[in-house]
Order: C-alpha cells, then sequence, then structure tokens
C-alpha cells in the first residue's frame, strides 16, 4: 500500500521573488550565483537571508557582473549541482554571451527574469524585450502571472530542465514590479512532498568529475555544428511532454493544479490560460500580469455583451502552438497585447503578434490578428485600455482591418 | 616567515629532480600547436603536476582553438570551454559546486583540483574582472594566465600583454610612426598579490624551466585557496622566431631581467635561479638586445627603442622596492606635529 501523505499547506504572505526563493529552497539548490539589478534582485536578498538562517544549505556566488554571474552557475551545473541565477533588463543581456553557451552546453540552469525595460532610458518598469532576446537560441521560458504560479514554475522547472531528455536551462519571467514586488498569498506545500516530485539532479554521462573524464564544448570548426543545433531543436521539442508530464506530477504530488489555489483555480493546462473563451468571438492573448485588467475588462464587457475572451501564454518556449490552435481557431478577430516590440518587423508589431500570426497561418479559417503594443517600461495597462481594445477588434469582426497596430496611450497619439 | 604548515604542504607536493617527474601524461597527443609552442608545454606541465583527480577549465584562446578539436582532444582530464572572459567565474562555479556537493554528501568527499587557464585576453584584459572576484573567494583554485604577448589564435593582434614596440597586425610599424604599441606590458601577479589578501600563492614563470614550472603549479595547488600563476610562452608564430628557440627565448627572457622569476608565499617573495642571483647581485643581466634581436617581431627597432627598453628594465631593478616586482618605493616621510 502506497503511504499517503497529508497535505498541508502553509500560507505566507509573499511577493513573486521571494515566491521564487523559497521554491529554490524547497529545491535544495547547490549553488546561487547573484548580482544586483533591478527588480530581480529580491529573489538573491531573500536567498542570502535563507542561506544565513539555516534554510537552506548552498554556496552563495556574488559575480563581478552578470556575465560571471552567469558563467558561474554554467559550470556549477556542469559538474552537478542545482543552481538558481537570474537577472533584469540590460543585466540579462550583458549576460547574453553566458546565457547561450548555457544553453549550447545544455545546463539545467534555472533563471528568473525580473522584466524590466532595456537601456537607455533607464527605466526599472517591466518590458518583455529582455527575456525575449533568448527565444531563438534554446532557453525553455514560462512567463508567471501570480506568486503562487512563480512558486509552482520554478518547482516545474527543475524537474523540466534536468529531465535526461532535456537538459535545456530555464527561464521564468516575471513582470518587474507589477509580480516582482507585490504580496499576495502564496501556499507553501511541506517541504517533505517536494523530495516527491523533484528527484535529485542527475547528469549522468554527462557529468563533469575526475571519474567521468568528457571534453565539454570542444571545437568543432565547420563541422558538427548542424547536428549539435538539430539535437538541441529536438530537446527542446521534447520539452513540450515533459512539460506536461511535470504538471500532471505536480498535481499528483501536492493535489492541486500547478498555480491554482483553493481561491484560484487555474485550468488544466500547462501552456495556456484560456479564460471565457469557449464562445468568444474576440479573443487578447498577453503574457504576465497582464491577464489582470484584462479578466476584469472582459467580464464587464460580457455584461454588455460582447463575446469575449482571453488566452494568457504561460509558456512562450516552445511555444504553444497546438493549443493556440486550438483556442483561437473559432474565433474571428485575435487581440494580441505585446508588452514588448519588434522594430522594423514585417507588419512593425510586437513579437507575440508576429508568432501568434505565425502559428495560425496553416488554418484554413483563420481570424484576424490585431497587435497592440502597451505598457512599455512599466506604465499600466488599464481596464478602459483593454476594454477599448475589445471595442476595436469587435469592430473588426466583419470589416477589414486597415490598421493591424496599435501604440497604446502614446502621449499626443490618439489611438 | 612562512607558516610551518604552509612550508610542510609545499615541502611535500615539490618534485626534487628531474628524474622523479611522474612518466603520465593527462594532456597529450591530438593538439594542433604550432611547433616549439611552449604554451602547450604549460598545459603538459600543469596536467602533469596536477594529475588525474583534476579538473580544467580552458578559456578561449589558442589553447582551446588548437587543442580541444572534436575527435582529437587532447586532454584525459575532464575539460571544459569557458567564455573568452569567464575563467574566473568559471572556477569560482566549478569549486563552489564542489564544495557544496560534497560537504551536502551528493559526491565523495576527496580533494579535487580545479584549474583554469586563460591567455592574454581572457585573463589580463577583458576576463581580468572575473579573475580579480576569484581571488577574493576562499575556495581551492588555481588560475593560469598563459601569457603569448598577443592575441594569437586570432592571428596575433595586440593586447595588455604585448610588449613595448612589439609588431602585431594591430600594431604595425609604419612610415610616420615607427612604434605603435606604446603601453608598457601590465603586471598582473603584483596586481593579483597587491589587492588580494586570500593569495597565498601567486608566481611567475616560463616553460624554459620544466621544473620550476611544475613545482610551481604543485605548490599553487597544495597550498590551496585561490591562486595564480602567469605563465610567459615564446610563441614562435607571433614572435616570429625559428621555433627550435622558444627556451632559448624563455631563458634570455629571464636572464635580461625582462621575465623575473618569483613566487609570492602568504606575503613574502621569494626569487628563482637566475632570477635570485640577479636580484642579489651574483649574476650580472644580459643586455635586452640579446633578447630583442632574436625575434622579428621588434626587427623595426633601432638602437634608441633598445636603450629605451633597457633603461625600463633597468630601473625594474634599480628603483623599485621589490626588485622586478612592484613599481612602488619607500620614503621616508615625516610627520610633522
Ligand atoms: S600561435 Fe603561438 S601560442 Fe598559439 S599555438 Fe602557435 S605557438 Fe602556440
Amino acid at each position: 500500500m502506497t503511504e499517503v501523505k497529508k497535505i498541508v499547506e502553509r500560507e505566507v504572505l509573499m511577493n513573486g521573488t521571494q515566491a521564487v526563493a523559497h521554491a529554490a529552497m524547497y529545491a535544495d539548490v547547490d549553488v546561487v550565483a547573484a548580482y544586483p539589478i533591478r527588480p530581480y534582485t529580491e529573489v538573491m536578498d531573500t536567498i542570502s537571508k535563507l542561506i544565513a538562517d539555516g534554510e537552506l544549505d548552498a554556496e552563495f556566488i556574488v559575480a563581478e557582473g552578470e556575465h560571471g554571474q552567469f558563467e558561474t552557475v554554467k559550470h556549477a551545473s556542469l559538474v552537478g549541482a542545482r543552481t538558481l541565477v537570474g537577472s533584469s533588463g540590460v543585466g540579462w543581456l550583458y549576460a547574453m554571451e553566458a546565457i547561450v553557451v548555457t544553453a549550447t552546453d545544455r545546463a539545467p540552469v534555472v533563471a528568473i527574469i525580473g522584466n524590466r525595460a532595456l537601456d537607455d532610458p533607464g527605466a526599472y518598469g517591466v518590458e518583455h524585450n529582455d527575456a525575449l532576446m533568448v527565444r531563438d537560441v534554446g532557453w525553455l521560458l514560462a512567463w508567471v502571472d501570480t506568486a503562487q504560479e512563480a512558486f509552482d514554475t520554478t518547482l516545474i522547472a527543475y524537474k523540466v530542465a534536468e529531465d535526461q531528455r532535456v537538459l535545456l536551462p530555464v527561464g521564468i519571467s516575471m513582470d518587474g514590479g507589477f509580480l516582482t514586488h507585490s504580496e499576495q498569498i502564496v501556499r507553501l506545500p511541506p517541504r517533505e512532498l517536494v523530495k516527491d516530485f523533484l528527484p535529485p539532479y542527475n547528469r549522468g554521462k554527462y557529468l563533469v568529475h575526475p571519474d567521468n573524464p568528457i571534453t565539454v564544448a570542444p571545437q568543432v570548426n565547420e563541422d558538427w555544428v548542424m547536428e549539435i543545433r538539430r539535437q538541441h531543436e529536438e530537446a527542446m521539442e521534447r520539452a513540450r511532454g515533459v512539460i506536461s508530464e511535470a504538471y500532471e506530477s505536480f498535481k499528483k504530488v501536492f493535489g492541486r493544479y500547478p498555480g491554482s489555489t483553493a481561491e484560484i483555480q487555474m485550468p488544466e493546462n500547462p501552456f495556456v490560460e484560456p479564460y471565457m473563451i469557449d464562445d468568444a468571438e474576440v479573443v487578447i492573448i498577453g503574457m504576465g500580469t497582464v491577464s489582470k485588467p484584462i479578466k476584469v475588462a472582459i467580464k464587464n464587457m460580457r455584461r454588455q455583451g460582447y463575446k469575449v475572451g482571453m488566452l494568457r501564454l504561460r509558456w512562450f518556449r516552445p511555444f504553444p502552438t497546438q493549443d493556440v490552435i486550438k483556442y483561437l481557431s473559432n474565433s474571428k478577430v485575435v487581440c494580441v497585447i505585446d508588452r514588448d516590440y519588434s522594430m522594423g518587423s514585417p507588419n512593425r508589431g510586437g513579437v507575440i503578434y508576429h508568432e501568434i500570426r505565425s502559428a495560425l497561418y496553416d488554418l484554413d479559417q483563420r481570424p484576424k490578428v490585431m497587435n497592440f503594443i502597451g505598457g512599455l517600461g512599466g506604465r499600466e495597462i488599464t481596464i478602459q485600455d483593454v476594454e477599448k481594445i475589445i471595442k476595436i477588434g469587435y469592430e473588426h469582426r466583419d470589416t477589414p482591418i486597415t490598421k493591424p497596430v496599435y501604440w497604446v496611450g502614446v502621449r499626443g497619439d490618439p489611438w | 616567515m612562512v607558516e610551518k604548515e604552509i612550508e610542510e604542504k609545499v615541502y611535500k607536493s615539490i618534485i626534487k629532480t628531474i628524474k622523479d617527474v611522474p612518466l603520465e601524461e593527462f594532456y597529450t597527443s591530438g593538439h594542433r600547436t604550432c611547433q616549439g609552442c611552449e604554451s602547450a608545454l604549460v598545459m603538459r606541465f600543469l596536467a602533469k603536476a596536477a594529475g588525474p583527480r583534476t579538473i580544467v577549465i580552458g578559456a578561449t584562446g589558442c589553447m582551446y582553438v588548437a587543442n580541444t578539436t572534436y575527435y582529437t582532444t587532447s586532454w584525459i582530464v575532464p575539460w571544459v570551454h569557458t567564455q573568452l572572459g569567464g575563467s574566473g567565474a568559471a572556477v569560482l562555479g566549478t569549486a563552489a559546486a564542489l564544495r557544496a556537493l560534497m560537504r551536502k554528501g551528493k559526491i565523495k568527499q576527496e580533494p579535487i583540483n580545479v584549474i583554469a587557464f586563460c591567455g592574454d585576453l581572457g585573463c589580463a584584459d577583458m576576463g581580468l574582472s572575473g579573475v580579480s572576484n576569484a581571488m577574493t573567494y576562499d575556495y581551492n583554485l588555481l588560475i593560469i594566465l598563459y601569457d603569448n604577448e598577443s592575441s594569437a589564435n586570432t592571428d596575433i593582434q595586440e593586447t595588455s600583454m604585448t610588449p613595448y614596440g612589439a609588431q602585431t597586425s594591430f600594431s604595425r610599424p609604419g612610415k610616420e610612426r615607427r612604434i605603435m604599441k606604446r603601453r608598457w606590458k601590465k603586471n598582473v601577479v603584483s596586481m593579483i598579490i597587491a589587492g588580494h589578501r586570500n593569495v597565498k600563492y601567486a608566481a611567475t614563470m616560463t616553460p624554459a624551466y620544466p621544473l620550476d614550472s611544475m613545482n610551481k603549479i604543485r605548490k599553487a595547488l597544495s597550498i590551496g585557496g585561490p591562486t595564480f600563476i602567469h605563465s610567459l610562452d615564446p610563441c614562435p608564430k607571433g614572435w616570429d622566431y625559428d621555433p627550435k628557440f622558444s627556451h632559448e627565448l624563455g631563458v634570455l627572457a629571464v636572464e635580461t631581467g625582462l621575465w623575473p622569476l618569483y613566487e609570492y608565499i602568504n606575503g613574502e617573495i621569494v626569487y628563482n635561479e637566475p632570477t635570485k642571483s640577479i636580484v642579489e647581485g651574483r649574476m650580472k643581466r644580459k643586455p635586452v638586445k640579446e633578447y630583442l634581436e632574436k625575434q622579428g617581431r621588434f626587427s623595426h627597432f633601432t638602437e634608441e627603442d633598445i636603450e629605451y627598453v633597457q633603461k625600463m628594465v633597468d630601473e625594474m631593478y634599480e628603483e623599485w622596492e621589490i626588485p622586478g616586482v612592484m613599481p612602488i618605493k619607500s620614503i621616508n616621510v615625516k610627520i610633522s606635529d
């Protein structure tokens, strides 16, 4: 008979960064590398205190810069240590070289990205372009919405990253300020249960150790890069299945679906969060905390008879193509809210917009896709903004789209 | 006085005579370095001196590009590449991980040497801040700067390690300006020992003195903590000389006084022969001319340039508080009341 462990969750008030730090503590990380930059820094502030208090046994390296920070965890990971790292905005970019090789060396590092606008001009607020810089280099990327989801996704990230079928780093993005610094109730499961969910990190035959004297990342010149990139791509593809398994396993062990609590009921889909989408003619798409004003606006507009729903992307890499097709194919207009931009791109729109358009391209009956660039640098996307977006989308159910991309609420630019 | 404990560790680790050098090679065939490459010899010495319980981390540079071609890696011990500026962070990550995993019982407790090597750019230029950071921690790790005085794997460009006046593809003498490289070479070991209290061992070496070199690697590893070695590596391709003269140039660099051999052990400077004899006045320094004129990279030098280099070297021995090591002088300052 299998032992049934009683699940008594502790309710604690914490912000997104603290939630991640606690998840890393539960995951028993071995090496943490820190370097300050707002707004992610509090992950490391919290970890440092947890170590000082004896709650977590880990080496805490204060790097000389973000490049060093990411090189440190990459090498720690290659010798078998579970690691935590993170950054924001230009710090994330300063580390970019090390970030790329973390993926190409197949080091299952978990990084927290507290999304922040890129300099210049200096600003602390959220913008997604920082994390999106790695969309093409083989990192798994998740965008979380609540502190609970941040906690849960961190545990899932280790399980997925370290799976022998995957061995890829995971970046968990959270909106700077809106999630990194807003306190919410987080339900913490009993610590012992995490062991049932998360096995120890085992690098197998790729472990760097004198007992296993391998050469990692030798030079291949013009030869072999094709094969290595292809293997990497295949691991990314396998990650889809592994992510689904991890969410199921999480539910089995902790008795609730990741991101859900008694108060919040998340639909059981790892990749996307659909909201009032079943009969929706207009669907709003977003990532991160923008889901909050979207949901309120949808409720308001539904009362006025608008058939509108939301699809929030929870994972961005691998891209949830099948879910996007499944939930959007019956809608008429899709309004993508991008908290980012892609300068000079085909329709002068945002990154998510182009990804969604691409995912829908092969459908015989495809919805129209519109783009709304907003909330850059931490500007609020208000409920009124979303209601206006919904109205614009609704107007185009049967009329052709003349202006596919709107910038939301730019001073002096009526939209 | 060097502490007794350190003295014992050092004594146990050193190789007394050339006959006692271990026969096993851990850096072996398969590399594609140039004939007469002294940096390749540094790799061989470090692997031999450190033995099999070692993890080597190599930053981008000649010794990455020429040594670890897929299918023909020359490393018998585990070897990992790090980015050009990543050596300091990579050794930190590796050493920290080993400590955590051993403390937490996740891997067997045993001493494992963690060594990173980096070239001019990876250690003295781009990677300097990371190397410096590693030197402030208390992990057991060794960083070796293999200094061939140029960015050699990208075809001999100037770095901060390139000596005054030397020709590189970034410092070509021309009609208007004969000397393009006007900066004096950085004094890296001095920087390390002056700025990092945790470092108990740092040294200079050159592979022309094999026993001295291997023993310095042994001492660094046995004394432990963060340690640093700067090796001057004659490079036939970049310095433009016949490969058979590699050792001779290493010896000349030391005997002309350009490259003093010394160790820093827990707060004290120890000179090694023949630098010791030079500093103690038992041996006369050879003129730098003998060293310079054997290399094509100085072929544009006039007597005036040679004199200038000679003057700078003379100053190193005659004017500095610690000859050839620290460019400082103590003066008697009266503090008036
Ligand atoms: S270029 Fe110089 S350092 Fe590089 S392999 Fe050739 S001799 Fe050695």
